[in-house]
């Protein structure tokens, strides 16, 4: 009887340090170096690196989200990446906080060039490095690579950084709506 | 390729006039016989021409031609090198007036950069260059005259022709299409009546080129004039064959005909070329002709202007650029007894609205529409959808409408993609049919821009994520170069302090010290300004700083430098105490001016230095203005 028992015994420890190898072998083989959630928040968010959010960036912010933070806090992204969030997150979607801002038009940053003194502060505050100069020259901004994340506004001792909204060319065109006669299309009325 | 009928088979059913069919579509009435009684009109010579730059699937091509410029007909106004730019035309004589954003013939009416041509009537051309012996030229020079012509698909989508014919892909099929299955439009119709053998030419060029195995030219079965005249065309030409196709919108889909004459079936996202054939229009025939046998750029096109409001709906050799609103007065147009007056480019199916008469002929405008109030009433508003499922049993390509149509309108993106919205062709059948008047191809037009905006805005925000990270990144390792220096300065000091002896021995000790350290200082300063800089200096620089032989060449060279720096500091400093005092006290400013003109001299910049003095004032009292709002923010 007591063989039986410590052949059992026996057998469940040899089986348990058995899966206990293989589980720590696979725990060091199959390390996952980051937190996957992290980088799929992350990969939600638009990325402007504008700070709304009161992080340091977007990753930053996807770490907090991940720790538990609110999920509307982030104005560039708006509606449509709170509902995305909600869906990875599963919880409910909320409206966005105000606190943090309001959802407004995409906007890229604009350099008064004549004015510009070339203070290079603005270039120090860029997130994305899209303002390009050097001490007393002119700076500017490439258009493609500004986020619009509106940090390089406030350094500007002479306040000659402007926020502009993207102009709509027919490449980012939308077919809209109720503006028949105009734009609208002639569709199901041959008859 | 072995799921589809292989070559033979198809050869077989052609034959013996066996076609296959793609499913669903509409029959709507032709309204064909509106326009396609009379011979083609040349019109004449609009006062202004309005070329767009762009007017075709691709890229702009650059502008060589500036305002007050005199151009001929078949000059190009623009050029490029890059393979899917075309050129595009002046296609008449005359002096340019303007180039600027004008209304473009596109269905959000956003202004586009033109160039307009004031016409001098005379109509004189540049020297043409054909190509008469094609035959005997190499495949490049074909292809290079097609695209210097600037010949986009006419059928309606404007793709590159010549990047369709730099095809290296063996062909089974060359696919002519000369269906023009959309109501109203018979500009195809005309042309291949009346110009059956310059498009024979065309074909006999596009063969030459990508050597098909056979030519199929597809003409619908409400056109047996124009058969009958492409058959003769073709008759001699033993593997080319002309089928007649039964009239059904929209067979003259790219994906539907070749179902329709080879019942292969395009991929989802593949091309004709994936399943053995290439398909042009006949208008791209005729210009492709015109373009190597003649050497003619396209500078004019058949477009059908019709409509019940026009007291005579005709075909027009219409130039490009010609406003709309000349080539509908040319048809007998009188705005003023229209109810609702607009004006559709393109077919009643595919078209959309112009914005205004202004917008000109481009190369993929086939048609011009002017409805009377009765013959395309209005959308009224749209009534919920029944669940009739006739849109299912209409679409061309099988997908399922009512859904589009759900996922659309609540923005599920995600879903509507899930059900192929982008296989979607816009042919408008299931709109035709719904008898709740849902406009449902307006839906799918909202939502493709959406996802492809959201696309967008996804890889603009993948390029910041990787740009945000290599500056975190570089500021990282500035910082770290910066400790590094720090960190080995104090050790140098520390030694130097230690070995605070009175003997000489230590002293030359400590002299060697600070020498290293100096060497040290300046091999991490040259790599923290490396680091800095570009990819390519840094390999060069680190050698140098590795290679302990070239340091003492690499100091002498900074000695000099040093000085020329701080001389430069120096004048940095005075301007900058000369600024503060100005700054504090106006008056000064005379001196502030004088310190001024120095560092403008270190700076070799060359300026005025009154100009340069009224900005620096300004400049000053922005800055003031500022932190005086700032206060006052503060306070309150």
């Amino acid at each position: 009887m007591i063989t039986y028992v410590s052949y059992a015994i026996l057998a469940v420890a040899v089986l348990a340090v058995l899966f206990g190898l293989i589980l720590g072998y696979a725990s060091i083989k199959f390390k996952v170096q980051s937190d996957p959630l992290v980088d799929q928040i992350d990969n939600l968010l638009p990325q402007t690196q504008c700070g709304q959010c009161g992080y340091p960036g977007c990753k930053p912010y996807a770490e907090a989200i991940a720790n538990g933070d609110e999920i509307n806090k982030c104005p560039p992204g708006g509606e449509a990446t709170i509902k995305e969030l909600a869906d990875l997150m599963g919880v409910e979607a909320k409206p966005l906080d105000a606190a943090h801002g309001v959802e407004d038009v995409k906007k890229v940053a604009f350099i008064r060039e004549d004015e510009c003194i070339g203070c290079t502060k603005c270039i120090q505050a860029c997130p994305v490095d899209a303002i390009l100069g050097a001490a007393k020259q002119m700076h500017t901004v490439i258009i493609d690579e500004c986020t619009g994340c509106d940090l390089c506004v406030d350094p500007c001792p002479v306040d000659c950084i402007d926020m502009i909204p993207l102009a709509e060319t027919s490449q980012n065109w939308k077919w809209k709506f109720n503006q028949s006669g105009t734009g609208d299309i002639p569709i199901r009325t041959v008859q | 390729m072995s799921v589809f009928a292989d070559f033979d088979t198809i050869m077989e059913r052609l034959a013996s006039q066996r076609l296959w069919d793609f499913p669903g579509g509409v029959r709507p009435e032709g309204q064909k016989a509106l326009s396609n009684k009379h011979a083609i009109e040349t019109m004449p010579i609009p006062q202004k021409l309005f070329i767009p730059l762009k007017q075709h699937i691709g890229v702009d091509a650059d502008l060589v031609v500036k305002v007050g410029d005199y151009v001929k007909r078949g000059q190009a106004l623009t050029e490029s090198h890059n393979p899917f730019a075309l050129p595009v035309h002046a296609s008449s004589s005359g002096t340019i007036i303007e180039i600027a954003p004008k209304a473009s013939s596109h269905p959000s009416g956003i202004e586009e950069l033109t160039v307009v041509i004031e016409t001098d009537g005379k109509d004189d051309t540049v020297q043409y260059h054909p190509i008469s012996d094609y035959l005997n030229q190499p495949h490049s020079a074909l292809i290079e005259a097609i695209c210097k012509a600037g010949i986009s698909g006419m059928g309606g989508a404007g793709f590159p022709t010549h990047v369709k014919s730099s095809n290296v892909k063996p062909i089974e099929f060359l696919i002519i299409n000369g269906v023009e299955c959309e109501p109203y439009i018979s500009a195809d119709d005309r042309l291949m009546r009346e110009h059956a053998w310059q498009i024979r030419q065309g074909i006999d060029i596009l063969a030459h080129l990508l050597s098909p195995k056979q030519v199929l030219i597809a003409v619908e079965d409400n056109k047996p004039e124009a058969l009958k005249t492409i058959s003769i065309a073709c008759q001699q030409q033993t593997n080319y064959q002309v089928i007649s196709i039964p009239t059904k919108y929209p067979a003259g889909g790219e994906k539907q005909l070749i179902q329709v004459l080879t019942s292969r079936e395009v991929p989802s996202d593949g091309l004709p070329i994936d399943v053995g054939c290439l398909m042009y229009n006949v208008g791209t025939c005729y210009a492709i002709s015109d373009a190597i046998i003649e050497g003619k750029p396209l500078t004019e096109r058949v477009v059908t202007v019709t409509g019940k409001a026009l007291s005579q709906p005709k075909n027009i050799w219409a130039r490009i650029g010609t406003p709309v609103a000349d080539c509908i007065s040319a048809a007998g147009y009188d705005r003023d007894r229209q109810v609702n007056p607009n004006i559709i480019m393109g077919g009643p199916m595919m078209g959309f609205t112009l914005r205004s008469g202004q917008c000109p002929i481009i190369k993929t405008t086939n048609c011009l529409l002017a409805p009377a109030a009765k013959e395309l009433p209005t959308i009224e508003q749209e009534k919920p959808c029944i669940r009739c499922s006739a849109c299912a049993d209409a679409c061309p390509v099988s997908l399922l409408p009512q859904q589009l149509f759900w996922y659309s309108k609540s923005k599920d993106y995600d879903v509507a993609e899930e059900y192929n919205l982008f296989d979607c062709i816009e042919c408008g059948a299931c709109a035709y049919v719904c008898p709740s008047e849902i406009p449902l191809v307006h839906y799918y037009r909202m939502a493709k821009a959406d996802i492809r905006q959201q696309q967008l805005d996804k890889e603009k925000s993948e390029k910041a994520r990787i740009r945000f990270e290599s500056r975190k990144a570089r500021l990282l390792a500035e910082k770290k170069a910066r400790e590094e220096k720090h960190r080995q300065a104090a050790a140098a000091r520390k030694n130097a302090m230690k070995s605070d002896g009175s003997n000489a021995k230590d002293k030359i000790a400590a002299a060697l010290a600070r020498a290293k350290a100096k060497k040290a200082q300046q091999a991490t300063i040259d790599k923290s300004a490396n680091d800095k800089s570009g990819n390519d200096q840094l390999a060069s620089n680190q050698s140098v700083t590795n290679n302990p032989e070239q340091t003492p060449a690499n100091t002498k060279e900074n000695t000099p430098d040093k000085n020329e720096k701080i001389a430069a500091a120096i004048a940095r400093a005075k301007a900058k105490k000369a600024q503060q005092k100005m700054s504090s006290d106006i008056p000064l400013e005379k001196s502030a001016e004088s310190n001024e003109q120095v560092t403008d001299n270190n700076n070799n910049q060359s300026g005025n230095a009154l100009s340069k003095k009224e900005k620096i004032a300004a400049a000053v009292a922005r800055a003031k203005a500022k932190k005086a709002a700032q206060q006052k923010n503060n306070d309150s």
